[in-house]
């Protein structure tokens, strides 16, 4: 199973569904937050914290998927597919960092605190510098929606191999219970 | 979704042909249309047009025109610093560490309300301080505070509103009566409010200026117990009325030039006085005044010795975002929080990103 696996790894299954359920929320409440007047201050306190944690749990999931062995790709993909699955892969593992990091060094370039939770605070990545803050501003704002975008893209490929392939392609990453079957390995 | 049953796994994709690939199809596609559409209501692209900081902005540049780097609203201003010296007993209704005895530097911004840069000073206009207190370990204090006894809104939405009632008609270059009119009738808080603003004569500067946080705060000390609380800025300086306007006329800029001048001849002092609710005080109502025995607590003396152009200082590039407060204060329940900081912080976006025009208060002014 180790050298030939069928099945991301446990801890990859854990991390994959909690992150996409923490890059959801962070991506609805990044969005909700600036159209917001009176949520706006619970939201953006949820969403410095969130998004260091996300920063960690992403550096966490870097080195974990540097140490394992994935699962083949199903023969249902075409070569094709295959480069799109990995180049969007490293594009999401990419805005993974790239987010946090951004939003944390235009809070620095804001020459704002980044308030964690109580007296909690990180120190600052850059200088103070109006320029860069608004850079570093709107960059956040593509990022995410280049986020949004790709996240779309990889649940429509899901989807479709899933619903329309049937290949099984989702049970490499179940956390829920799913009969073997030998679809993968067939074809 | 989930896997599906085992029986059809062997089954070859071309198979699903007609009525069943279609609607599975129709599947893929109803559910990424929901999950985009959500994503699109939650930022205000669709639906109703709801007041959103972006649109608040908006109409601070509708109504004042938009002068590139400049604050949409106290857009005229300059840049102080000095320091804070705690008399440690705010300590008993906060464990903020602001609080504790000792000295913290400062930096600030005078400013008068409105959102035209090179408008002309008068006594009537809002006077407006931010002041960001530097404490230990990265925390900051930030306050922006008036010189209004109460605010004229309770909520965003009636600032807004009467925002929108106070700008020029087209036709005649001044705001239509009837449109503030209709304001205050359907906002009879805002009368109660401005008729309490209007009964108090202004001071004759900035320096002799008493400036009010407005807004109420829940402050916590170190037992755990909460306080809801106000606080004001008052001159230490003697306080005299403002001047008839006609000595007002020859100089634009004579309250920033009479500030400049204070500053000069000797550093300017505010005592930080707390004011903590009483029963039945409102905290999420600004228009409102509390009754004035209520507990006053002398929190320290804040010196400002040093004054500077926006085009130099620092405080031009701060946004005195009322919401960024050290542990041991925290927001109240009123709107107008939430909404301040969502407001400042998307004109500071605007702002930052544009080519600065230079300050009608210049340093060769604040250098005099």
């Amino acid at each position: 199973m180790a050298s030939n696996p069928t099945h991301f790894t446990p801890l990859s299954r854990i991390l994959h569904w909690l992150m996409a359920a923490m890059l959801l929320a962070m991506l609805f409440i990044g969005v909700s937050m600036v159209a917001s007047l009176g949520d706006y201050h619970r939201l953006v306190a949820i969403h410095r914290p969130l998004g260091i944690m996300i920063l960690i749990l992403a550096a966490i999931r870097l080195v974990n998927r540097m140490l394992t062995t994935l699962p083949p790709f199903p023969p249902t993909m075409s070569r094709r597919e295959r480069f799109l699955a990995s180049a969007s892969e490293r594009l999401l593992y990419t805005l993974m960092f790239a987010l946090p990091l951004v939003g944390w060094g235009m809070l620095s370039a804001g020459h704002y605190p980044i308030v964690m939770f109580g007296p909690v605070h990180l120190p600052a990545i850059l200088p103070a510098d109006p320029t860069l803050y608004a850079i570093l501003r709107k960059t956040h704002t593509i990022l995410a929606y280049l986020l949004f975008l790709t996240f779309l893209a990889h649940l429509s490929a899901v989807l479709f191999h899933t619903l329309i392939k049937r290949d099984h392609l989702l049970d490499r990453m179940a956390l829920w219970p799913v009969r073997t079957h030998g679809s993968i390995n067939k074809n | 979704m989930g896997s599906e049953p085992n029986q059809l796994s062997d089954a070859a994709p071309v198979s699903f042909g007609g009525a069943g690939l279609v609607l599975r199809l129709l599947v893929i596609a109803v559910v990424i249309a929901v999950i985009a559409g959500l994503f699109l209501d939650a930022g205000g692209w669709i639906g109703s047009r709801k007041l959103t900081p972006a649109r608040f902005v908006d109409g601070f540049e509708q109504v004042f025109g938009v002068h590139a780097g400049f604050r949409r609203n106290h857009a005229k201003g300059v840049d102080v610093s000095g320091y804070f010296e705690s008399s440690g007993q705010g300590a008993d209704i906060s464990k903020a560490s602001v609080f504790l005895a000792g000295r913290l530097p400062v930096v600030g911004r005078f400013s008068l309300g409105g959102g035209k840069p090179y408008a002309a000073d008068a006594a009537q206009s809002v006077r407006g301080l931010g002041i960001l207190f530097q404490l230990p370990h990265g925390e900051e204090w930030r306050t922006a505070m008036v010189n209004l006894p109460v605010f004229p809104f309770r909520t965003p939405q009636a600032f807004y509103e009467q925002l929108l009632a106070s700008a020029p008609d087209p036709a005649t270059g001044k705001p239509d009566p009837a449109k503030m009119k209709l304001f205050l009738e359907q906002h009879p808080e805002s009368a109660s409010a401005i008729q309490l603003i209007r009964s108090q004569k202004p001071a004759s500067g900035f320096d002799d200026t008493t400036f009010n946080s407005l807004n109420s705060f829940r402050f916590v000390n170190s037992l755990g117990e909460t306080a809801s609380v106000r606080w004001s800025l008052i001159p230490v300086q003697s306080s005299n009325p403002a001047q008839a306007e006609s000595v007002q006329q020859s100089d634009t800029n004579y309250l920033f030039d009479g500030l400049i001048a204070a500053i000069h001849k000797g550093p300017l002092q505010w005592r930080l006085i707390l004011t903590v609710a009483g029963p039945g005080d409102p905290s999420d109502d600004a228009t409102i005044p509390w009754p004035p025995d209520r507990r006053k607590i002398d929190a320290g003396i804040l010196t400002l010795d040093h004054i500077e152009s926006d085009d130099t200082g620092l405080a031009r590039d701060i946004n005195f975002d009322p919401l960024v407060l050290p542990n041991g204060i925290s927001a109240s329940d009123d709107p107008l929080l939430s909404a301040r900081s969502a407001v400042y912080s998307q004109d500071f976006t605007r702002r930052e990103g544009e080519h600065k025009e230079p300050s009608p208060i210049s340093a060769a002014e604040t250098g005099k």
